[in-house]
């Protein structure tokens, strides 16, 4: 075999590769499954150490990543994430104390990693990732996201499709992980070449909001007296306090309401802890998932960028995991759309009512869970038909919504829907249904 | 009270303790909680001794009560490259004693040790198991110290755990102790839905009755919220004058009545539908069913400790047993109590989620009097705790019963047998979607080395190793073969042939490398496990499961 020499890393280690002894057997042997081309050895390792990557989130899924890539011999990490330490991160987030709860969590985790493995860099960004432009997103050679939110992941995933041009470097795969409870998902996205998270949309449709005339006058579950505390009573009766679901005097206060209204109604079961479940809509997160999770996505990272072995993208490119009865994975391509409104060609179609109005049509964009949009604003292929921002404009269309949808386009039209969540217009084609 | 909008305090706000756990103590509870922190761990640690630090990792967070490593190694420059539970400071240390440290500093609930001696000099003291309620060991160990393990685990019933990480594959095998009866196997909540609609009791049937009157000439309101139970159960008795007091049982039957059921709903409103009978109409196909036990149920009935269940069994067995005779006596088994939200008035769903509840109450109280008369036939010491009756017999549609068995210990000159598995194993050797072959591939990777670490394959020679190692691995897939009485043809044995030749090639490529990432994954489904076989709670896996991280998917197989 071959000795392989690297040039001296940032923060002074020796140069010796005896530390990635281990690593090196994958970077310098060949294998049965692994990509022919492959120049293993040096030119392997200088990629591995040269390539910029950056982690979306460090929080439960984050911090694992962090930790992963550190000991998968990156050493150019970028890490954003917005969110301070809370105590109820301690028990997965683990790269933070007790003592650091209430600070950036993205500079406690790059720090943390960057002590304990010498020789990588990691920069955090504490902030959003809307903060950052194409050129920031464009110094990056792949992108790892350990996030909660649909809204950030269809914000980057329509960000790296934007990037995509006739330059090869332009094609960022996007790396993204999902947990909740027991369950959890890793896939991979090269964008433009295959499915991309807006094409995945309808596996995360939103729960069913429970209505608000049952909230109202005929709860029957202790979650309905919740729901009523926090959307109604507080509304009524504290409309000057901002709610803060992390302030315990607020939480108390809407605990307290919801017990009294479900004694009214002889229902039994609100909890202090149910309440905050609700209100702040916690889903139950785990070490163990999130590790599961993360080394999943961080394993094909480490695949994509080295070709020790075929990674998940060409061909399937998804692992759906399930862990509370025994251990189940399934492995799977899901299929690119080719009227998905960020990476397809097509306008989707959008089956409406001719009668319906485009009030109806503007609050449909919100529940379809394929669309998920929650203030959009609605141009047809001749005219403005609905736009929310400024207030100017606003007023100017607002006339609109009480009209039926057949005064205002053709049947067959395209409409292009923005949202200020999105970068971009989502392409719909009209098609009447009666 | 404080006047104004003061907020009096919550007398049972959460504690620190709850705080800090609330993302888990959703999931397994303050029980699952407690059960984790009396537990007490060992880890083996052997090999480059990654995936058991990673694993520890994953139980120190959620706060498990103790965990021990035993670890004689001493820190390198290469455990740097790949633990992160290290870090300079350790090198030319002890790795159990840096380990430890570092694990602990995740959480100050828990208590960490660490011994820092051979397993061999360690195992060879008396009673030097005895203290640990779980055991996990990383390869490559010695199969003779492994069996002396393994034994004691049998006998002193105490969940041992057995893992590979090497390369992009990693494997373990659980055993756990022969009789593994779960109560608390956290169910999809929709399937634990047991509405009893074919079996009403009188009082179901009153309540319907009087909800149900007149319903063709209720106002709107009032006939949009029937509960859609009611309507069912109105319908029902209504089919069941027509059908010679029988109910619909085969497809085409629940197709005629679904449509019944649909005729009856007023569509001439805003909504062009009603809620109510839209939830009655979409639950007719799932809810006109026999409750039959599941086979889980029924193999826990069937069990020879359920038949005869002793003066000193288990509480499960003698729950069991009475619910057995509930079933025997009544062809239900006792109702769950819990009632699906639905559109109704508060009042006419908490006086249904009532009725419910009262007659799962009177089922309790009917399987707690068997339970009474077996502990007196028995002449048991102590009563068993009516709360544990009662959870039984929420969950009596869901239990499980997981019969541990041994893993494999592959010793040179032993054969491996594979006793009433074998033939499934076999099939498993053609089946694209079983990684058997990766098992075959890490029992002969334990062959070769033989549990020495200086000697696995692929230190030097990868390609010279791989080929002993195909060569092993296609001797046992020949004794499996012979063993179950079954040949492949031709054809299919080369591809199998080729295949687990790939496998050992991968192996060998490792050269006994652990890669941070599978380490990780495997640390995190063993921790999974372990927290399952803590708390009895969730099913475990039965009893082997592997990891391919080259294509991304997993396998369980019972070995």
């Amino acid at each position: 075999m071959e000795r392989v020499e690297v040039a001296a890393a940032p923060n002074g280690v020796a140069n010796s590769r005896q530390r990635w002894k281990y690593l090196d057997k994958m970077l310098t042997r060949s294998g049965p499954f692994s990509d022919p081309d492959t120049n293993f050895g040096d030119p392997v390792i200088q990629i591995l150490e040269s390539r910029k990557i950056l982690v979306i989130g460090a929080g439960g899924l984050g911090c694992e990543i962090l930790k992963n890539l550190a000991l998968s011999g990156f050493k150019d990490i970028h890490v954003i994430d917005m969110d301070t330490i809370d105590v109820s991160n301690l028990n997965r987030q683990f790269l933070f104390r007790q003592a650091d709860v209430g600070r950036p969590k993205a500079e406690v985790a790059a720090e943390f990693v960057e002590n304990r493995v010498k020789g990588v860099k990691i920069t955090p960004y504490c902030g959003k990732i809307q903060d950052k432009d194409d050129d920031y997103y464009r110094q990056f050679h792949i992108v790892v996201c350990g996030l909660d939110s649909i809204e950030a992941r269809r914000w980057i995933n329509a960000t790296l499709v934007g990037l995509v041009d006739d330059n090869a470097d332009s094609l960022k795969p996007l790396i993204d992980g999902g947990t909740e409870g027991f369950k959890g998902q890793a896939k991979v996205i090269l964008p433009t070449l295959t499915s991309c998270i807006e094409c995945q949309l309808d596996m995360h449709a939103p729960r069913p909001a429970v209505p608000l005339c049952t909230l109202a006058t005929i709860p029957r579950q202790p979650q309905h007296c919740i729901e009523w505390a926090h959307i109604m009573a507080w509304e009524e009766e504290r409309k000057d306090d901002i709610l803060d679901t992390d302030d315990p005097e607020h939480i108390t206060w809407l605990y307290q309401k919801a017990l009294k209204r479900a004694q009214e109604f002889n229902i039994s079961g609100v909890t202090y802890s149910m309440t905050q479940g609700v209100v702040k809509n916690i889903i139950p997160a785990i070490a163990s998932t999130n590790a599961i999770v993360a080394a999943s996505c961080c394993n094909e990272a480490f695949k994509i960028v080295t070709s020790t072995n075929p990674f998940l993208g060409d061909g399937n490119n998804y692992m759906m995991y399930t862990g509370d009865d025994s251990v189940y994975t399934y492995t799977w391509e899901h299929l690119k759309l080719d009227d998905c409104p960020v990476c397809g060609n097509l306008a989707k179609e959008l089956e409406v009512g001719r009668d319906a109005t485009l009030e109806e049509l503007v609050a449909g964009f919100a529940d379809r869970p394929d669309s998920q949009l929650k203030k959009p604003s609605i141009r047809s292929e001749a005219k403005s038909l609905y736009i929310q921002f400024p207030p100017g404009l606003e007023e100017a269309t607002r006339p609109n919504l009480s009209k039926k949808l057949s005064e205002l386009v053709e049947d067959g039209e395209e409409i292009a829907v923005t949202d200020p969540a999105f970068q971009i217009a989502f392409k719909y084609k009209i098609k009447f249904t009666s | 009270m404080a006047s104004g909008t003061t907020t009096p305090p919550v007398l049972h706000g959460p504690t620190a303790k709850e705080k800090k756990y609330d993302r888990q103590l959703r999931l397994w509870a303050a029980s699952g909680q407690a059960a984790l922190e009396e537990a007490h761990l060992l880890l083996v640690n052997l090999g480059s001794g990654v995936v058991g630090v990673e694993t520890l990792k994953n139980l120190v967070l959620p706060g498990i009560g103790q965990y021990t490593i035993l670890d004689s190694a001493t820190v390198k420059e290469e455990d740097l490259g790949v633990n992160f539970f290290l870090d300079e400071s350790s090198l030319g240390n002890s790795r159990g004693q840096a380990t430890c440290k570092f694990l602990q500093e995740l959480n100050p609930d828990v208590k960490g040790h660490f011994i820092a001696e051979s397993v061999e000099g360690f195992i060879s003291k008396p009673q030097s198991l005895k203290a640990y309620s779980l055991i996990l060991v990383s390869a490559p160990i010695d199969p003779s110290i492994l069996s002396q393990i393994q034994q004691h685990a049998t006998e002193t019933f105490v969940p041992l755990f057995y893992i590979h990480s090497l390369g992009f594959y990693a494997h373990f095998s659980l055993q756990l102790p022969h009789t593994w009866p779960i109560v608390d196997t956290h169910p999809d909540p929709v399937s634990t839905t047991d509405l009893r609609l074919l079996k009403p009791w009188p009082e179901l049937l009153a309540f319907v009755k009087g909800k149900s009157a007149g319903l063709d000439d209720m106002n709107a309101h009032d006939h949009g919220h029937v509960p859609y139970l009611v309507l069912l159960l109105y319908y029902l008795e209504e089919w069941k004058k027509e059908h010679e007091g029988k109910v619909p049982s085969v497809y085409k039957e629940k197709n005629e009545f679904r449509d019944i059921v649909r005729k009856g709903m007023r569509s001439d409103n805003a909504e062009g539908g009603e809620e109510n009978f839209e939830e009655a109409i979409a639950a007719v196909l799932k809810s006109l069913n026999e409750p039959t036990p599941t086979s889980a149920v029924k193999e826990v009935f069937n069990a020879e400790e359920c038949k005869n269940i002793t003066k000193d069994c288990p509480n499960f067995w003698i729950i069991a047993s009475a619910i057995s005779t509930f079933h025997a006596n009544t062809s239900l088994l006792p109702l769950p109590g819990s009632l699906p939200d639905m559109k109704a008035q508060s009042s006419d769903y908490i006086t249904l989620q009532n009725l419910y509840k009262s007659k799962a109450r009177a089922d309790i109280a009917s399987v707690l009097s068997t339970v009474r008369s077996l502990e007196k036939e028995l002449n048991r010491q102590t009563s068993i705790e009516e709360s544990e009756v009662e959870a039984f017999c929420k969950n009596a549609g869901h239990i499980k019963l997981i019969r541990g068995r041994p893993f494999h210990v592959a010793k040179t000159g032993e054969k491996i047998t594979w006793g009433d598995r074998a033939k499934t194993m076999v099939n498993a050797l053609t089946d694209e979607g079983s990684l058997v072959l990766l098992y075959i591939g890490f029992l002969a990777w334990d062959l070769f080395c033989g549990g020495d670490a200086e000697k696995v394959p692929g230190t030097h020679d990868a390609d010279g190793d791989a080929t002993t190692l195909t060569q092993t691995a296609r001797g046992i897939i020949a004794k499996l073969l012979t063993e179950a009485d079954k040949e492949l043809e031709e054809e299919e044995l080369e591809t199998v042939h080729e295949k687990v030749g790939q496998i050992c090639q991968e192996l060998a490529r490792a050269g006994g490398a652990e890669l941070h990432n599978i380490s990780a994954l495997t640390g995190g489904l063993v921790a999974q496990e372990v927290i399952k076989a803590i708390t009895k709670q969730y099913i475990p896996v039965d009893n082997t499961c592997l990891f391919d991280g080259v294509r991304s998917v997993s396998s369980v197989l019972k070995i």
